[in-house]
């Protein structure tokens, strides 16, 4: 099942390279059980707010040393790439070049269970309490400053959009925002549109 | 509302869809939740679901969790499961399929064009999903200044989003928003 090799299990004979050549000097990373695959990801899932990423990174490449750094930035790009929440990709590709299908659903299991469990209850609270006035207005302040921090996310990804004059990457995001943000038009829609022209785009100027 | 059966697969039908054009992270569909929830299906009052994503970003754990509070809205546990397994199912199947594939995408061209083709579209629905969550709850000049001040700090500083959050809520507490 465990045809790829990201966190290979060390091999015992020496038809491979030497484990992992020039540089890197340390031993072959560890391949964890299932156990402790499901309880990484409930980890990382229950210490990340906002930004899951910095904590998959620590828990996986420093603490557990399950990926290097480099395995952890290819596994993560590609995950970033796919459709979906990144890091609930991640828990399954990793899962599953650890122990395969079984390996995919107990990482995806350990990422969502608690987080689901804990969502649960504070919808539950939600429901009974959700008119409080001093509730809704410290919810209204979240808001706004979770809206802040995406501004601020925008503005760091559209630093380097803008530095080689580029018009067209700016338009299409203009553009994006403009239908979806502000027209309120539906998402399958306008990226059915968009998404094969930016490609297109990109490809053609590459 | 309509027959529980037939909310259930409005739920999953609705989801499954929008999961597949979550380009960039949970957090790109969040417009389209907000279209679906409140625009069309009217399962959401405009506050409620600011209220929603607040609660969202307040529980640990991936941002896409925020489809559980929606689904346990309208139709309760069984209505937050289906809706779960709805957002995540899709992508995550595909997730495992390419994940084992991938050692044969590596240094592909067309990987890169794609890879830079949906950074912009990326972008403008990340800047898309601020501008709805903005202006879903009661929003006042305040609690504008409150976007700009987080998103100006965050921009230059590392923020901690718990801190941010903090602030926010004892501003919101405190009757100044």
């Amino acid at each position: 099942m465990t045809s790829l090799p990201i966190p290979s299990p060390p091999e015992p004979s020496g038809t491979t390279a030497p484990p992992s050549a020039a540089s890197d000097p340390q031993p072959a990373p560890a391949r964890p059980g299932l156990a402790e695959l499901f309880m990484a990801f409930a980890t990382i899932s229950l210490s990340g707010f906002g930004g899951v990423l910095a904590w998959s990174r620590r828990a996986m490449v420093e603490e557990r040393k399950w990926l290097t750094p480099e395995q952890f930035n290819e596994a993560y790009a590609l995950c970033a790439f796919l459709p979906g929440g990144n890091i609930i990709n991640f828990s399954v590709v990793f899962g599953s070049r650890i122990r395969g299908l079984l390996g995919a659903a107990v990482a995806l299991a350990g990422l969502l269970g608690p987080p689901l469990i804990l969502v649960i209850v504070v919808g539950a609270v939600y429901a009974h309490y959700g008119d409080l006035p001093v509730l809704r207005r410290m919810l209204t302040g979240v808001a706004s400053a979770a809206a802040g921090l995406m501004l601020a996310t925008v503005a760091k990804m559209a630093r380097p959009l803008f530095r080689d004059r580029a018009v067209v990457g700016p338009l299409i995001a203009a553009v994006v925002f403009g239908s979806i943000g502000v027209l309120h038009w539906p998402l399958p829609l306008v990226l059915a549109v968009l998404v094969p022209v930016s490609i297109a785009y990109s490809w053609v100027r590459a | 509302m309509k027959d529980s059966g037939g909310t259930l697969l409005t739920l999953a039908g609705y989801f499954a869809m929008m999961s597949l054009f979550a380009i960039g992270g949970g957090n790109s569909a969040v417009p389209e939740m907000h279209r679906v929830a409140v625009d069309v299906q009217h399962w959401l009052s405009e506050r409620q679901f600011g209220d929603t994503f607040a609660l969202a970003q307040l529980t640990p754990g991936p941002n896409l969790i925020i489809v559980t509070l929606i689904g346990y809205h309208v139709a309760g546990i069984v209505g937050a499961l289906v809706t779960t397994v709805a957002m995540c199912g899709p992508t995550c199947v595909l997730a495992f399929f390419v994940g084992r594939a991938s050692e044969r995408f590596k240094g592909a061209v067309w990987h890169g064009a794609v890879s830079r083709g949906l950074i912009p579209v990326t972008l403008g629905l990340t800047a898309a999903s601020a501008t709805v969550v903005a202006t879903t709850s009661d929003y006042s000049w305040v609690a504008l200044g409150l976007t700009l001040g987080t998103a100006l700090t965050a921009y230059f500083v590392r923020v901690h989003p718990l801190w941010a959050f903090a602030v926010a809520a004892v501003l919101g507490a405190s009757g100044l928003i």
